[in-house]
Formats: structure tokens, C-alpha cells, sequence
């Protein structure tokens, strides 16, 4: 492979996707026809994010499904987009990891070329750019909704943006999730939500919206105790990007089960 | 029709050896050196935005000496090339050899070919699993590369630093020691650099993926004590 050099003044700049662009490596999109896609495909489902007093908690169920079957068991939709950014998936997987791969080169590429990060905001931006070109996919059923949340050192809190097929970025206040189950962990995380609340807390409500949601919604997996599957978990601080132990994630969720019984409640 | 003059390929190619490295012995000369650690790169540098050390993959670091312009296009377009590579294989299949021949390849065509050479010496290091294991490449202003044991010096006074290097380098030398015996045969014997005047980095081996990291001027200070 030849060395990428450009004339000055008409190089591609920091941005990866215009590169691959330029050397002619830009995946072919579809031009949208309108209708489903011909065949089942996998999806992912549901995702939660939520702020708490040091920064963003991320949370995703494991499975996959293909149609009514279950294509995988242990599936990861959340992902570290750089050092202080998380981005979390629902919606049709294969698109979805591809936007994942190329945000993630995206940031990375910004970085080394122009020598600093981008801002929380910029990366938001960038992101919601993609979705916005996957539009004609998403056309034909190959939607993909991501959630996106960070550390914001320029203003010292964790934020959380939210996305539509169109690209549309919103911000959140304090949580969200996405994915057919999201509706349910909605509202779990919304009953027990408090501003400023500590991280293990965050880390038990996350995992309690995604209980509820599995229990609720067939293309969420819950906690698959005999295989050992427990749900992605991260937290993103002003030291980083950090996925929570599955050892952790399996105690806390004996503990939320325990909690439920010692309340009369049937988890 | 004007006829140009005839001038010998050997002594045009000496003029414009002669050119480039009189460009590059402007400016100060530059460290790598594998340690214990990883591969520790150091070099004079008083502006502490414009650098000449940097990050190209996750494994990969950079270093140029000479014209900034010149050296940070070709890190540039480094930093592309490995970019689609491991976006388009996989993050393993970059690596630091590809890359130093690409750059060789650029930089000996505008030797022949451009009337003007590219005053440029530059330092591609790939930090390996294991002690041993790193890779350093060194390549001239007319295209030459070399695969450097242990340790490599560019720019203009590379001979002489590189004999005082080869004093105090051994096997295995820890991150400190390797920093000091860097910093003492960048300044020679009669003169001291202050540690806010140096551009340090470190490819570090323990690092899980990024193992490029910038050593600010406190923790230089720390460790050159």
C-alpha cells in the first residue's frame, strides 16, 4: 500500500471518512428503494445510558436476534469510542458495528492528525453525521440507533446524546435507552432516578432497567446466570473509559433479585 | 530552444545531498531507544505545540528532524496510511517496516526526481512484546533506510551523540536511565538542557493498546533526578 500524501491545501484534512473517500475506499451505500429488507437480519436492542454524580454509566443487554430466533448470546453493544466517549448500539447489528469500527478510527484519526481531541460536542456531531449518511439504508430497514455519552473535560460532567434515523442529535438530561426493550428501561430507570446519585447506584438502576426490560420485551436478553452472560457494563469518568466486571454486574444482580424478594415483590 | 547545461548525475546527486543536510544540521538532533520498558524517544524541542515526536498507531511512533513542514506531512500522511490499513485489515497487520518503506520510497523519489530534496531525517519505532523485540528504522533525507540495534540518532550531529550514547547504553536499561543517557548525549559534555526545553515520549510496552504517551516537562524532571 502507497503512502497516502495529498498536495497542500487539498488533502482530506482530519476527518477518516472524507480519506477513505479520497482513496476510494468509502463502502457503497444502496440508493433507497423504499420497503424491507429481503431477509431477516440481526438486530440488537436495548441500551441504556445514565448520568450520576462523577460522570455516565452505559449499560446493554447481550442478545441478538435474527426474525423470532436468537442469533447470539453474548453480543456486546457497548463500546469505548476513545478515552473519555462510550457509544452504544441498537438496531440492525452488521450496519451497526460497522459505524461503531469506523466512529471509533474517526476519533482516533482527528486525534493523532490535528494533535488534540475533539470536543465532547464534535464527537456528537460526528456521529450523528454518520447516521444521517446511513440514511438511505435505513430506508430499507437497516436502522441503526445509537446512544452516545462522554465525559466533558472542558466542562467537568458526563453527557448523553441521543440520536434518530435522520441524524437528529439530542441531548439528555440525566438518562436514556434505546432499543425495543427501551421503552421499559425507560421508565425503570425513570422511578428510581436521582440527580447526583453514586456510581453503584447508577450501575444497579442500569441493570435494573435492563432486567425489567428483558422480562418485558422478547429481543432483550436478561441475566443468563447458567452460561455466565451477564450485561455490558461501563462507566465514563474524568479517568476514562471503564467496563465494570462481569463478576461485579453478576453480584449486583443477586443483589437486585434479593432486594425485589425482601420487598414481597415475585423478580 | 535554450540547452541546459550538462551536469555529471554525481555531482548533482552530491549538491542535493549536500543541500538536505546542511538543512537538517540546523536544526538539533533527536533520541530513540529501546529500554526495558519500551522505546523512550527524546529530543531538543522549545516549542511544547509544534512537535516532533508522534503518535501513528497504536504500536507506532513517529520522529522527524529537519524542516517541520516537510517531516510533519510525511507523519501525516503516516498516520493516514496506517489508519487504513488497520481499518481496512486489522489493527495487527499495521506495522512499523511497511511503514518505514513507504517512507522510503517517497522520500527517495523526491531525491532523484524534485530539484529540491526533502530536508528530513526521520525515526519510525514499533515497541515489541517483549525486550528485544522493538524495531527501530531510521531513514535518510535521500531514502535510505536502516534497521537500527538498540538505538538511533538523527539530525545533524547523529555521529557524535550516537558514540556518547554507545558509552552508556546497555542491555536492558531501565526507562530512567535510558531517559538520562538520552538527555546527556543530547547535550554533550559542556552544556545542560533544561527539562522544559525537551520534547519526550514514550512507547510504553505495559500500555494495552495506545502505547504512545508524552512525558510533560514534571515527570522529565523526575526522571532525569
Amino acid at each position: 500500500m502507497s503512502l497516502p500524501m495529498f498536495p497542500p491545501g487539498d488533502g482530506p484534512g482530519p476527518s477518516f471518512t472524507e480519506l477513505l473517500h479520497r482513496v476510494g475506499l468509502d463502502p457503497p451505500t444502496p440508493r433507497a428503494q423504499g420497503g424491507n429488507p429481503p431477509m431477516e437480519l440481526r438486530h440488537g436492542t436495548t441500551i441504556v445510558a445514565l448520568r450520576y454524580g462523577e460522570g455516565v454509566v452505559m449499560a446493554g443487554d447481550r442478545r441478538a436476534t435474527e426474525g423470532p430466533t436468537i442469533a447470539h448470546r453474548a453480543l456486546d453493544k457497548v463500546f469505548e469510542a476513545d478515552r473519555h466517549s462510550g457509544v452504544a448500539i441498537a438496531g440492525a447489528a452488521g450496519p451497526a458495528l460497522d459505524m461503531v469500527r469506523l466512529f471509533q478510527t474517526q476519533l482516533e484519526h482527528y486525534e493523532k492528525v490535528e494533535g488534540v481531541t475533539l470536543s465532547l460536542e464534535g464527537k456528537a456531531n460526528q456521529l450523528g453525521q454518520m447516521i444521517r449518511q446511513n440514511l438511505p439504508m435505513a430506508m430499507q430497514g437497516l436502522v441503526v440507533v445509537p446512544l452516545f455519552a462522554g465525559y466533558d473535560n472542558r466542562r467537568g460532567v458526563g453527557r448523553i446524546f441521543t440520536y434518530d434515523v435522520t441524524g437528529g442529535r439530542y441531548e439528555e438530561a440525566d438518562f436514556h435507552a434505546t432499543g425495543s426493550g427501551g421503552r421499559d428501561a425507560r421508565t425503570t430507570i425513570k422511578l428510581g432516578y436521582r440527580e447526583g446519585i453514586y456510581k453503584a447506584t447508577a450501575i444497579e438502576l442500569a441493570i435494573d432497567g435492563l432486567y425489567e426490560a428483558a422480562d418485558e420485551d422478547s429481543a432483550t436478553g436478561g441475566p443468563d446466570v447458567v452460561r455466565g452472560i451477564y450485561p455490558t457494563v461501563a462507566t465514563i469518568t474524568a479517568q476514562g473509559f471503564q467496563h465494570v466486571e462481569d463478576s461485579e454486574v453478576a453480584e449486583r444482580f443477586g443483589n437486585l433479585i434479593e432486594q425485589k424478594k425482601a420487598m414481597g415483590q415475585r423478580p | 530552444m535554450s540547452m541546459p547545461f550538462y551536469v555529471a548525475p554525481e555531482q548533482l546527486m552530491k549538491d542535493k545531498a549536500d543541500y538536505a543536510r546542511k538543512g537538517i544540521a540546523r536544526g538539533r538532533s533527536l533520541i530513540g531507544m529501546a529500554c526495558e520498558d519500551g522505546i523512550v524517544l527524546a529530543g531538543e524541542n522549545p516549542s511544547g505545540t509544534l512537535h516532533k515526536i508522534s503518535e501513528i498507531y497504536d504500536r507506532i511512533a513517529f520522529a522527524g528532524v529537519g524542516k517541520f513542514n516537510e517531516y510533519d506531512q510525511l507523519r501525516q500522511a503516516g498516520v493516514r496510511h496506517a489508519d487504513i490499513k488497520g481499518y481496512t485489515y486489522s489493527r495487527e497487520d499495521v506495522d512499523a517496516r511497511s511503514l518505514a518503506n513507504s517512507y522510503a520510497q517517497i522520500i527517495g523519489q523526491v531525491f532523484t526526481h524534485d530539484i529540491k530534496p526533502l530536508e528530513v531525517e526521520i525515526l519510525v519505532a514499533e515497541v515489541g512484546s517483549a525486550p528485544g523485540h522493538d524495531q527501530l528504522f531510521h531513514i535518510s533525507y535521500d531514502g535510505t533506510v536502516v534497521d537500527e540495534r538498540n538505538f538511533a540518532v538523527i539530525g545533524g550531529e547523529a555521529d557524535a551523540i550516537a558514540e556518547r550514547v554507545e558509552r552508556d547504553y546497555r542491555e536492558g536499561i531501565s526507562l530512567a536511565d535510558a531517559l538520562k543517557a538520552a538527555v546527556r548525549a543530547l547535550a554533550g559534555p559542556d552544556r545542560q538542557i533544561d527539562p522544559g526545553e525537551l520534547e519526550i515520549a514514550v512507547l510504553a510496552r505495559s500500555r494495552p493498546r495506545r502505547a504512545f504517551r508524552r512525558v510533560e516537562a514534571a515527570e522529565t524532571a523526575q526522571l532525569l533526578a
